[in-house]
């Protein structure tokens, strides 16, 4: 439980992070809240020669409303998004899936932004972003560019950033139309065996899947089988379709595709669909 | 007004709640050196090499160790029953036979050092076939010693009568998995030593028995017992598997001999997860006989004991599952049979309950399926074949004798508590709605056996010329709340405010005796010692004050409410505790002082029933605990604060193996289970308020009447839980579901009964 031996460098703004990432590049790793890497480390499963922190930047820590989307700073910890006003007037299923995640500890140390670039298909908060229509901003030594979530979760436990690159702000539509989250787990804080997230947006409804798959996704077969008028109950039928959930003692692949199903249709039928 | 049943507060807490405890590892030490362990990555293999020269080489390294150099003496066979051709060398020797046996001893001047040396000694293994399930080690196919020419260790057969179900209209048959569970103290075993300047080792442990511990190592290391000073500081948990010396403690205690330096070690969580012994560990086949009006007659459970790598403790505790084999119920022929296997696993050792769970988790379940199949209800088939008020002491077909009980208000209680008729009416609700979410209801009746093994235990009261009380106690508690619980007995004695009361434990040289604190023993026989000790102390006082007053000893009255002495009728003149213990050193130089050795009177057997009642998803498997009853009599109840404490954290416990605990191995022997991440150890999140009563039916055994509670939680609540998760997919034609009854193993057993009963039928009308 005592990690490989590394250097720390506390970044005081996201260009001097950027500035040691460029330096550094593979050997370097950020730390916002810590809460993924540093059991890794503590295990040797990562031994990154450097650590830049970057958890204390404030000015990254924030949620805002702008142009009709909601904006929520990277280094938000979990805890600060689920009670939110802006979040929970404007995206209130980001700041409800924000609540649920692991236990009081955990929120009140992860950030958003260290849970969606770490990529684990088994976090909420990336299923939320898909389910949403989200996007990321993320900062580089060319500048800042946007990434839609669709393209940003590229297979297991890898994103769309460059090594260089810092993901500073998370965006999502405001969204305030019904929706239903289903997560089912053995402890209150346990990884979801199987999640489920569905939202009413003006675009039609996007539905989302926790650890079914390498990668956080959308549950396409259902999102369709809505789109071309299908009921709740028929769409839920197809949440399997497409997924590629993994076995293991929490269960069987036939497991995970069956309460995939059971989960879709519930959250569908909390949102009202 | 008597102290002794009132909810006394812990004075013990506010040290915990402020500053906090000071565990071994809080030690200050300065000079230490660290000690850690390489530990086997391989289930069973051989040891071709180990190259330690990478480590000896790094910077900061003081030694490195392996078994050769130490040249100390194998671990012993348990209580000489179990195989001799199985004992454990301190480090492994030539073969390995579990993931976690340690192999190296490094110890480096920092902890982080010697992490990091760790991954610089390279072992070249060459694998052997791994046995992991017993049932397979019983087979004796592959041996993990083959000088044993066996994989058993331990066997006991009760009875063998061939006719035993012959006169049955119905006989129930069943294989339970008792799994294996990690008892997961909050603190990992921990340990620092360091020779004195005169010549003696001293030595901090995180344990349950130091004297143990002492005579251990003194037996281990070759020194003579009084060269040896254990003392423990605060100890966070222990539940029986800190109850016995390993390996790994000798080890740290044979490095501070050798180097003459302090040596500490304290295992990581991942450690502890595969070096701690683990708990539980049986399969159980169980028949049960009887009338079709419920009447049982013949039970029979058989079992097959998972000892892990090494036999320690758990490979003789079916020994006290054979004791508890027909639990509270009235059955006129029972049997038992065990065999004790080593497989490729961590060893397994006294867990919270210790033989006796099991016991009651195999009758429990076979009950319910025993009602099941007369259809009759649960609880009425409890309630005709429980033990009655009246036959007591009752001696069992396996010749255990019961003290006294009332098994009947117990059971009777919780019904009343639980609301088990408006439960039920609920329960057919909902099964008719066919909703998703689905309640079970399941009862456990059950009775124990408190300082099962039965050992004596050594109480000393002092006074001091300030009035000041001193207790010491043999017992060593790591939660308990000796402190509490002693200091009112002997407030309740002496007259005096417990805040006038020190109790000290956990020091072998200032208490020179002990047992310490297991099996639910503490009270019944450590407080006792102690009540005792006060009460000499008191008759002594009275001498004293006899001679001071020049009155009749049988004048002499103690005044406990201003805790002085008089002579009967002139309360205005009077001596204090103070004045007598001054006294008494003015007589001849000793102290006003009493100490008892008390032996056991033999063990006592708390009873009780526990009621859960669930809510199962039966579309994901998922079971949601939404209550737990609890009606448990321990006798007679010192302090109902402490007493709910230790019951809290026994359903707790109890609880967490019916639903979510376990230990699992792949089928090469690699853990699946060493972190909290992936074992699942229960938090307050999955947890309702408990409801608990007592009932005390005092025991004629110990002067205060008291039986143990320290294990009766978790000896009650796994099978009402497992049965109460067994109850509410029953209706689906679930016979049962094995525990730890997780949503796949729930959903498993919906699904395989479905072709019988469409499950799926039932739920598709609902929806949600």
């Amino acid at each position: 439980m005592i990690p490989a031996s590394f250097d720390y460098v506390r970044a005081e703004s996201v260009d001097e992070a950027i500035g040691l990432l460029s330096e550094h590049g593979d050997d370097a790793k950020l730390l916002a809240g810590g809460h993924s890497l540093l059991p890794l480390m503590k295990l040797r499963l990562a031994q990154p020669a450097m650590l830049i922190d970057i958890g204390h930047l404030r000015e990254l820590s924030y949620v805002k409303e702008e142009k009709g989307y909601v904006c929520v700073g990277a280094l938000t910890r979990h805890h600060d998004l689920a009670n939110s006003l802006v979040a929970r007037a404007s995206a209130p299923v980001l700041a409800h899936v924000a609540g649920q995640i692991g236990d009081p500890q955990v929120r009140h140390r992860g950030t958003i932004g260290g849970s969606i670039a770490h990529g684990d298909p088994a976090s909420d908060l990336p299923a939320a972003l898909l389910a949403l229509g989200g996007s990321l901003v993320v900062q580089g030594p060319n500048g800042i560019r946007e990434i839609d979530a669709n393209d940003f979760f590229l297979s297991f436990f890898e994103v769309a950033l460059t090594p260089e690159e810092v993901l500073i702000e998370v965006r999502v539509p405001r969204s305030e139309g019904q929706w239903g989250f289903e997560k089912l787990t053995k402890r209150a804080m346990d990884w979801a065996i199987v999640g489920a997230l569905a939202v009413r947006t003006s675009n039609g409804v996007g539905v989302a899947l926790i650890n079914m798959g390498p990668v956080p996704m959308h549950a396409r077969a259902v999102e369709a089988a809505l789109a071309s008028g299908a009921n709740a109950s028929d769409a839920a039928q197809h949440a399997a379709e497409g997924t590629e959930p993994s076995a293991d003692f929490n269960g069987s692949v036939a497991y995970r595709r069956h309460v995939a199903k059971v989960l879709v249709g519930r959250a569908l039928k909390t949102a009202g669909v | 007004m008597s102290i002794l049943g009132n909810r006394v507060v812990r004075r013990e807490d506010p040290k915990f709640l402020t500053v906090g405890g000071t565990y071994v590892a809080d030690l200050d030490l300065p000079g230490s050196v660290y000690l850690t362990f390489v530990r086997s990555s391989m289930a069973h293999a051989k040891l071709l090499s180990v190259d330690t020269s990478g480590a000896k080489a790094m910077p900061g390294v003081v030694a490195v160790y392996t078994n050769d150099d130490l040249g100390i003496a194998r671990m012993p066979t348990i209580m000489g029953m179990t195989n001799e051709a199985m004992t454990q060398p301190m480090l492994a020797s030539g073969t390995v036979r579990y993931v976690g046996e340690p192999i190296v001893a490094i110890v480096a001047e920092s902890r982080e050092i010697a992490a990091d040396a760790l991954e610089a000694v390279v072992v070249e293994y060459e694998p052997l076939t791994v046995v992991i399930d017993p049932a397979e080690a019983r087979k004796d196919n592959d041996l993990l010693f083959p000088d044993a020419g066996t994989n058993t260790t331990f066997t006991l057969d009760f009875g063998g009568d061939e006719a035993l179900f012959d006169d049955c209209e119905v006989v129930v048959e069943l294989t339970l998995i008792n799994q294996r569970v990690a008892p997961c103290p909050m603190e990992g075993r921990s340990a620092a030593a360091h020779m004195t300047k005169d010549g003696r080792l001293e030595f901090n442990s995180a344990t349950q028995a130091p004297h143990g511990v002492r005579d251990g190592l003194a037996g281990f290391l070759g020194l003579e017992p009084d060269k040896v000073h254990v003392v423990t500081p605060d100890v966070g948990g222990g539940f029986g598997a800190k109850a016995s010396v390993y390996p790994e403690d000798i080890v740290v205690g044979w490095c501070a001999v050798h180097l003459g330096r302090p040596v500490r070690w304290t295992e990581t969580r991942s450690e502890s997860m595969l070096g701690l012994g683990h708990g539980r560990a049986q399969l159980q086949h169980v028949r049960m006989g009887g009338t079709r009006g419920g009447v049982i007659s013949a039970y029979r459970i058989d079992v097959l004991q998972d000892c892990g790598a090494y036999p320690a403790f758990g490979a003789v505790l079916p020994f006290m599952t054979r004791v508890m084999t027909s639990g509270p119920y009235k059955i006129p022929k029972a049997e038992f049979g065990s065999v004790s296997v080593v497989t490729n696993s961590t060893p397994t050792t006294a867990y919270r309950g210790a033989g006796r769970p099991e016991a009651t988790a195999a009758i429990e379940r076979t009950m319910d399926v025993f009602a099941r199949e007369i259809e009759m209800d649960p609880a009425e088939l409890r309630r005709r074949n429980l033990i009655g008020k009246d036959e007591f002491p009752y001696t069992t077909p396996t010749e255990t004798v019961y003290d006294v009980g009332d098994y009947h208000q117990a059971l009777e209680l919780a019904l009343e508590v639980a609301g088990y008729d408006e439960l039920r009416a609920k329960q057919a609700r909902r099964r008719a709605s066919g909703d998703p979410i689905q309640i079970g209801i399941g009862l456990s009746c059950y009775v124990e056996i408190t300082n099962g093994l039965p050992d004596g235990e050594f109480g000393a009261v002092e006074v001091r010329p300030d009035g000041k009380i001193i207790v010491r106690t043999g017992t060593s508690p790591h939660g308990q709340g000796h402190v509490t619980a002693w200091s009112m007995l002997v407030a309740e004695q002496m007259g005096v405010p417990i805040e006038d009361i020190e109790v000290i434990y956990g020091d072998t040289d200032v208490v020179p005796r002990g047992a310490g604190t297991m099996g639910s023993r503490s009270l019944q026989i450590g407080g006792a010692a102690v009540n005792q000790a006060a009460v000499d102390v008191v008759e002594k006082a009275k001498d004293l004050a006899a001679d001071l007053f020049e009155a009749d000893r049988e004048d002499i009255v103690l005044d406990k409410s201003n805790a002085s002495f008089h002579v009967i009728g002139t309360p205005a003149v009077s001596k204090s505790w103070g004045e007598l213990a001054k006294a008494a050193v003015a007589k001849d130089g000793n102290p006003l002082f009493a100490e008892v050795d008390l032996a056991s009177p033999g063990p006592t057997f708390p009873f009780g029933t526990h009621i859960s009642v669930v809510e199962v998803d039966v579309e994901t498997g998922k079971v949601t605990l939404l209550r737990h009853i609890a009606v448990d009599d321990a006798g007679r109840i010192l302090n109902p604060l402490l007493a709910e404490g230790q019951v809290h954290g026994g359903i707790a416990q109890g609880v967490a193996q019916a639903l979510l605990e376990e230990v699992v191995y792949d089928p090469d022997g690699n853990p699946l289970t060493s972190t909290f991440a992936d074992y699942s150890f229960i938090s307050a999140a999955e947890l309702p308020s408990f409801e608990t009563r007592f009932t005390e039916t005092p025991t004629p055994i110990n002067a205060l009447g008291a039986k143990g509670i320290g294990e009766s939680g978790t000896i009650g609540s796994t099978p009402a839980l497992h049965n109460a998760v067994c109850d509410a997919v029953a209706h689906l034609g679930v016979r049962h579901v094995d525990m730890p009854t997780t949503p796949i193993r729930v959903w498993n057993a919906i699904n395989d009964a479905a072709p019988h009963h469409d499950a799926k039928n039932t739920t598709k009308k609902g929806g949600r």
